[in-house]
């Protein structure tokens, strides 16, 4: 017996776990089983590891704070005009957003706001290729829930799958467990984002003959119930043609083997877009901007401030033009702040476009049946479905120009 | 890079004290967490598993190095979001290796520690590709550029690495 003795050691030790990997495989609450060896491992691993990342950046900021001033005059100087030039855009893409929102109004759209996000440190990583998560120095006394979105300035990152005391556990987005519900700026066509075991991001399932172009953004569609809707996660980098569905990687924004910090979206609300226009109504903004039936001068045409109304041509048509498809389509022209930085501050406006985007309106197809069941939760909301905008606009009350005399 | 073969009675079997058998295995778990999140390059190493070896050779004793390779490699495993079992048997078949070869070998050598890391670095991928995609269905690619590559970084890093820890060594 004592000759076989090593071997009959291995071969216990081998049952045991295998037998181990079997309860925890056939259990589907897969953390359960190992919950408490989970803690025992990360309560020894982490803190040594968030004690090394606060004196690394403490030396950072030292070093950067104090030091390492060289071309700071240069890069202020540089940093003044691209805030002038950035308040120009500002004020374009205001107005943009105001008219979204007024038509979003409109529609009774509702958007999802991030409320609340929280800053966090990333403090570790599995140390495995098939594992693609990072720990974050902010756990279950910090307020972080299981399945909570993760972004950074760049995009998506991942989701919260583990919570601690003082840690979280987080699943990258390019791991081969995780899906993101998708959607392409341009093409519309939305599916499941997924990491592959070599931790590239592939969106699958999109049929051959769709068009899919290099370079196209590729947003968050809402339709998973994690990350909120418009959320830039990559760009297409390649597509693939197979015999019925094209294989599209995307290259990720967020730099994923080198994250910093990271933001936890910990509130998100779902509610109507705040109304910019004072005391107007939206319907009467809409029916400002459509073509109509022109109001009888009040006053000669030769009267100062009549001529200032250079909107009404003499024709009696407006000059603001309103594209085939009305509202929906002035809506999916505004222009979306997509980057994650932008968003995490601000409430999420919604993806040019997606103000039907993920109802199931015109202007957004499922790619496929099964990325069409993906992002069905998200069907829920779509009150803009019912709303025949075009028919109502023209019955709309004329609302009187300001400066025009009422009648 | 000769294998030499050594007489069972000439084989040095050495220990390790407490401390150094500790920290030691936790330190490479904990820098193989920590390190390829600045330098993502060294997700290619697999710092428990060369520990795992070097322990098993050195102790020359099986149930030991079945043990260690067990025990660090379901520490491993507790960090990844994957069933915890996959590395340990990875690491437990490699520890009983590893120390099986030892009684046989002389692993002191440069040449045939670059030999015996390589190797039973592909061992450990091909048990844990195995058991992932037969018990856990988890939908690996199995590459072997990539795991030649990864192989002799790891035996190179290995060759280095050994002759560090040679000074924590206790003649038994």
């Amino acid at each position: 017996m004592g000759r076989y003795r090593n071997v009959s050691f291995l071969a216990a030790a081998i049952f045991l776990q295998i037998l181990g990997l079997a309860v925890q495989v056939k259990r589907s609450s897969e953390n359960q089983p190992s919950r408490l060896i989970r803690v025992w491992a990360v309560s020894a691993i982490t803190p040594p590891e968030k004690a090394l990342v606060r004196v690394q950046n403490g030396a950072s900021d030292i070093w950067h704070n104090y030091f390492y001033l060289r071309g700071v005059r240069q890069e202020n100087r540089e940093l003044r005009e691209q805030i002038e030039q950035l308040q120009l855009d500002q004020v374009r893409l205001k107005q943009d957003a105001d008219q979204a929102h007024r038509l979003q109004m409109l529609l009774g759209f509702k958007e999802q706001f991030i409320s609340k996000t929280l800053a966090a440190q990333v403090i570790g990583s599995s140390g495995s290729e098939q594992s693609r998560t990072v720990y974050i120095d902010k756990g279950s006394r910090d307020g972080i829930q299981l399945e909570m979105a993760v972004i950074s300035a760049a995009g998506v990152v991942g989701r919260v799958i583990n919570v601690f005391k003082s840690t979280s556990q987080v699943l990258l987005i390019n791991d081969q467990q995780s899906g993101v519900g998708a959607i392409l700026e341009q093409s519309r066509l939305q599916g499941v984002l997924k990491g592959k075991s070599s931790g590239e991001l592939v969106i699958d399932k999109i049929m051959a003959d769709e068009e899919v172009k290099p370079g196209d953004r590729v947003l968050t569609s809402g339709g998973d119930q994690i990350f909120p809707k418009g959320l830039i996660v990559g760009t297409v980098d390649k597509i693939e043609k197979g015999p019925e569905f094209l294989q599209v990687s995307v290259k990720p924004t967020a730099a994923l083997n080198r994250l910093e910090e990271v933001l936890v979206i910990v509130r998100k609300e779902e509610r109507e877009p705040p109304s910019t226009a004072t005391g107007m109504r939206a319907s009467d903004i809409l029916a400002e901007r459509l073509p109509s039936v022109p109001d009888k001068p009040a006053v000669p045409a030769n009267v100062p401030g009549s001529a200032a109304r250079g909107a009404i041509p003499t024709n009696g048509v407006r000059t603001h033009p309103v594209a085939p498809g009305g509202a929906s389509q002035t809506a999916g022209q505004a222009k979306a702040p997509a980057g994650a930085g932008s968003t995490a501050a601000k409430p999420i406006t919604p993806v040019p476009g997606s103000a039907s985007g993920s109802t199931g309106a015109p202007g957004s197809k499922p790619a496929t049946p099964s990325s069409n069941s993906a992002a069905a939760p998200n069907a829920k909301s779509s009150p803009t479905n019912s709303k025949p905008v075009a028919n109502t606009t023209p019955s709309q009350p004329q609302p009187n120009p300001p400066g025009d005399t009422p009648q | 890079m000769a294998l030499t073969y050594t007489p069972r009675e000439q084989i040095e079997v050495y220990r390790f004290s407490l401390p150094v058998t500790i920290i030691v295995p936790v330190l490479a778990v904990f820098l193989q967490a920590f390190l390829p999140l600045r330098f993502p390059f060294f997700s290619i190493f697999d710092l428990p598993l060369l520990v795992v070896i070097f322990f098993a050779m050195a102790r020359r004793s099986q149930v030991a190095g079945l043990v260690t390779g067990a025990a660090i490699g379901l520490l491993q495993d507790s960090l990844t979001h994957q069933p915890i079992g996959l590395y340990g048997i990875a690491k437990t078949v490699v520890g009983y290796g590893a120390s099986s070869l030892g009684v046989k070998l002389d692993v002191e050598s440069v040449g045939t520690r670059f030999l015996v890391i390589t190797a039973f670095d592909v061992i450990h991928e091909v048990i844990y590709f195995s058991i992932a995609h037969g018990m856990v269905r988890l939908n690996l690619h199995w590459n072997w550029a990539h795991e030649l590559e990864s192989a002799l970084a790891n035996a190179i890093l290995g060759v280095f690495l050994f002759a560090l820890m040679d000074r924590l060594k206790d003649r038994a």
